[in-house]
């Protein structure tokens, strides 16, 4: 081992992180010992009764083995141990392009965990709930006015679903007029949530070719143009980073052919208080609250997607919607279910409602000018990366970008270093890498999106860590392309995991 | 940007000169040369002004106090979201931000704390369930199930769904809502005398991709998932068991033994915070030779270059970011976080303890039953045995048996007058290990309009 930690070490000037003790950890089935518990339970106050007296002992469980038997202790030595082996952004930079990995604030944790937010049921009865509709009211209002929207639902519980819901109420509209429409047009820059949502709502996916500039061009949409066009999706800026700068033009073929735009809300970030996709033409959005709005990504999730739409879509808006009763009615807020257009329900509540208390805390603390200085900053930081990364790497549409740039591994193709192998090299440097391989249509991509979270020093020394891994890729390309060398694990084999799915622990294997 | 920069934002005014020197641009304002001025909003956001952190403190804190909650009354309503005690050390752990400020775990080496407790959750997830394959969450139960029945349609390659009585209501809205684009046909059964679903079989038949029975039903009982199963698997129809409260499989047989191909539902009573029902946990477990038709991540075990043994994302051919149209789903984010505080949860109550928390569930609950069968003017209408959550009778109107309850500081159930008026004046209470002796004494007395 000690070779290979000589060999794998990257240079202290420039490294974001050193070695630590790794905590060893096996999982709480191999840790589980009979008899342990982690958890008190109060006597029983009223009389014990036996299930059997009621219910056919077939359909009674008589013992759990899968669950293990911890004490406390060891439950909470166990996830403070895996904590440990997670990058994150309260550690560092984590730039994954179209992620938006921006800091979340600890007041807005603090405020989601207030009781009559936290411990309060979708089912209680409006009256009793007078608070969170009326954050829901405010939220929903704060994000049509950031987008130039009309109305906006908070329902949908992620961007993909947020996507899901757009499509949906498209779908209902062009029904409502009694026509037929069965394609949905879809850059070949997209994020494949696009596609995949379109196609769940029985549409034909065309993807459209993005111009040598990396924008798409109103010819291209005008060729792939047909009354069977639905809609055409599209994200600006798009996941090269750029700003789609014929947005408005292209909006415009849509709608005389009688199809309508869907905008993807991913890269918002770098528009707020800019300009705003109601303005550009766009009829329907997602917003990601937990992008844009600083929700935390949870580890995968859960993110929020709600959605924003103009007026000619707003009859088909998902139901519940939040109503501020007006003059003889009464003061207050109330839910309204009255839409007999509506594509119905998209969650089993109100959406995730925990986030919305986040990014309206969120937008409180910044006010108009703090949103339009995230994006400024946010651009500022990614064309200063780009603009100190150029000289050393490819940059395959070298453009002033939006929030994001995207460089590729085209440099170092006599080198035989791969993108994935400057992505796990970033890690021995203490960063988590940079979205790779997207967009699809730039080879080798590496898409980063700093977001205006990093200081400027932070900045440099990644672009540092950049710059010593593009002269190793040429001095000793074995040390890059087999990194990462300083975590816990090297690098995993995913392809046996494909190959030969275990997806569960189960005693006998462990045993042999 | 007027007064004090947001907290948010590192950037200083020199910070700002210099990098924009670094870039070769005289101002922001060149930043955004690329958006059109046409297209530029051209003034300020119309948005209340930034406000101090002790002041949003003070705003929200007076926004959360206008909200009932399981903290500030005895508490009777379920109906698919529970109110459970949570241990401290859930959310002492759950809040560690090396956990919740991470990402997808796209990149194993740095996430192996995410990955290895999605692992433990799919394994507990298949220990409750009683199947084979667990994905690492989705949205919420209603999701789940519209996934779950995608899944089956895809699967069978049918077009028919047959769903028994006593799905969530809202399970069914968006049900609808994810069908109806593709033409399948959605029948629902009726209730039966007892308070089970009608039986399955006679609605049967070879275009039937699946039969979708959720247990303990949405007013209590427990059903007859063995006889589902047979029925479905009869005429090639998968049987799909969707669970609001997996409490319950503490008490009851998985639903894998019982014949399920697919048991999907809702997770939140694990640990996770009520929070006006989101963000939520949904789950979703299957058998293996369904493997390849799952939606969402999955968390595989593999091992590294060294030898040792770790986990990566895994399968991901089935995935919107590879497959676009194709995928099995357009699933991105999932729950992972949800995820953490269920499968902390678990381990804590573990083999033993979620039996024990289970049985006193069901044991509030018989107690329940019988102060309300002992009591004049309240009533059971359905006969068919359940977990912890059961239909009452009241003697006015639902509405007004809650209003009384309320005015004791009791949040007493949900009135079905709205979902199932043929059982007349009703409630939907449920009592979990939070409700004491004292306060269902008090409240079947409120609901019978005794003093």
């Amino acid at each position: 081992m000690t070779e290979e930690r000589n060999d794998g070490e990257a240079p202290e000037s420039v490294a974001n992180a050193t070695r630590g003790l790794a905590w060893e950890e096996p999982l709480l089935f191999e840790r589980s010992r009979p008899g342990r518990t982690g958890y008190s339970l109060p006597d029983l106050d009223v009389p014990d009764a036996d299930p059997a007296a009621a219910l056919p002992a077939d359909w009674l469980r008589d013992d759990l083995p899968g669950l293990p038997e911890l004490s406390e202790v060891e439950v909470v030595r166990h996830f403070t141990r895996l904590s440990t082996w997670n990058a994150a952004v309260d550690l560092g930079l984590y730039p994954l392009g179209s992620c938006t990995m921006k800091y979340n604030p600890k007041v807005n944790e603090a405020l989601s965990r207030l009781p009559g937010f936290a411990a309060a049921h979708p089912l209680q009865p409006p009256a009793l709930a007078q608070g969170f509709l009326e954050l829901c009211w405010r939220l929903e209002r704060a994000l049509a006015e950031i987008s130039g929207m009309d109305r906006v639902t908070l329902q949908p519980a992620a961007g993909a679903q947020g996507e899901l819901a757009g499509i949906m109420m498209i779908r209902a509209y062009h029904e409502h007029r009694s026509e037929k429409r069965s394609i949905v047009l879809v850059p070949d820059s997209a994020h494949g949530t696009n596609p995949a949502s379109a196609a769940l709502n029985d549409y034909r996916v065309v993807a459209i070719p993005s111009g040598q500039d990396g924008i798409l061009h109103p010819d291209a949409v005008a060729a792939a143009m047909t009354p069977e066009v639905a809609a055409l999706m599209i994200t600006n800026p798009n996941t090269l980073g750029l700003f789609e700068t014929h947005i408005a033009e292209i909006c415009e073929i849509v709608h005389a052919g009688g199809g309508l735009v869907y905008g993807d809300g991913a890269n918002l970030n770098a528009l707020l208080g800019i300009a705003r996709p109601g303005d550009l033409g766009i009829d329907v959005m997602h917003f990601n609250l937990h992008k844009t709005f600083s929700t935390p990504h949870g580890g995968g999730g859960p993110g929020a997607g709600p959605v924003g739409v103009k007026n000619v879509l707003a009859p088909y808006l998902p139901v519940p919607a939040v109503r501020k009763r007006e003059g003889s009615e009464g003061a207050g807020f109330t839910l309204d279910y009255e839409f007999p257009r509506s594509i119905g329900r998209l969650h089993a509540n109100f959406g995730n409602v925990g986030m919305f208390v986040r990014a309206w805390a969120y937008l409180r603390s910044l006010g108009p000018d703090g949103l339009r200085r995230c994006a400024e900053m946010a651009v500022l930081n990614a064309n200063y990366l780009l603009a100190r990364l150029r000289g050393e790497w490819h940059v395959p549409i070298d453009r002033p970008v939006m929030h994001e740039c995207v460089l590729s591994d085209h440099g170092l193709k006599a080198t035989g270093v791969t993108t994935l192998d400057v992505a796990k090299r970033l890690i021995d440097y203490g960063y988590h890498p940079p979205t790779v391989y997207f967009p699809l249509i730039v080879h080798g991509a590496l898409m980063i999106e700093p977001t205006e979270s990093e200081p400027r020093e932070g900045l440099d020394q990644f672009v540092a860590a950049l710059s010593a891994i593009a002269a190793e890729a040429r001095s000793d390309p074995d040390r890059v392309r087999t990194a990462p060398h300083r975590t816990r694990h090297g690098r995993l084999d995913e392809t046996r995991a494909a190959r030969r799915p275990v997806l569960r622990w189960q005693p006998e294997r462990s045993d042999s | 940007m007027t007064g004090d920069l947001p907290r948010f934002i590192p950037h200083t005014a020199d910070d700002v000169r210099e990098m924009l020197a670094a870039i070769g641009v005289a101002d922001l304002d060149a930043l955004f040369a690329c958006v059109p001025d046409k297209l530029r909003l051209g003034r300020a956001l119309d948005l209340p002004r930034a406000a101090s952190e002790q002041e949003v403190v003070r705003e929200l804190a007076e926004l959360a106090a206008r909200n009932a909650n399981a903290e500030s009354h005895p508490w009777f309503l379920g109906a698919g979201v529970y109110a459970h005690y949570v241990p401290a050390a859930v959310h002492a752990l759950a809040s560690r931000a090396e956990f919740y400020t991470a990402y997808t775990p796209y990149q194993p080496e740095i996430s192996q704390g995410t990955l290895q407790t999605i692992f433990e959750w799919q394994t507990m997830v298949c220990a409750l369930t009683g199947l084979d394959v667990s994905n690492a969450s989705l949205y919420d139960g209603a999701s789940a199930a519209a996934e779950a029945v995608l899944l089956a349609l895809r699967a069978t390659r049918r077009s028919r769904v047959v769903v028994a009585h006593g799905l969530h209501p809202h399970y069914g809205d968006v049900l609808r809502s994810y069908l109806r684009a593709l033409g399948t046909r959605l029948e629902w059964l009726p209730r039966g005398a007892d308070g089970r679903s009608a039986p399955v079989a006679p609605a049967l038949d070879d275009e039937t991709a699946c039969v979708v029975v959720q247990s303990p039903s949405f007013l209590g009982p427990v059903q007859d998932l063995r006889a589902a199963a047979e029925a479905a698997h009869a005429r090639g129809a998968l049987l799909v068991v969707v669970v609001t409260e997996p409490l319950s499989l503490g008490l009851l047989r998985a639903p894998g033994e019982l014949g399920a191909d697919v048991v999907c539902g809702e997770a939140q009573s694990f640990g996770v915070p009520m929070s006006f029902g989101g963000p939520a946990l949904g789950f979703l477990a299957t058998r293996e030779r369904f493997l390849r038709q799952l939606p969402g991540r999955l968390a595989g075990e593999t091992v590294d270059a060294r030898g040792r043994r770790g986990f990566v994302l895994t399968l991901a051919t089935r995935e919107q970011h590879i497959r676009r149209e194709k995928a099995t789903s357009n699933i991105c984010t999932n729950q992972g976080l949800c995820l953490l505080y269920a499968t902390i949860y678990l381990a804590l109550l573990g083999r033993v303890g979620l039996r024990k928390l289970a049985r006193i569930n069901y044991a509030k609950a018989e107690y329940l039953k019988r102060r309300v069968r002992e009591t004049r003017g309240l009533s059971l209408p359905l006969a068919a045995p359940g977990f912890h959550e059961l239909v009452v009778g009241v003697p006015d109107s639902g509405a007004a048996a809650l209003e009384r309850a309320l005015d004791a500081g009791i949040v007493g159930g949900l009135d079905l007058a709205g979902h199932e008026p043929e059982l007349g004046p009703a409630l939907l209470v449920c009592t979990t290990e939070l409700a004491t002796r004292a306060s269902i004494d008090r409240l079947v007395d409120r609901l019978a309009d005794r003093p």
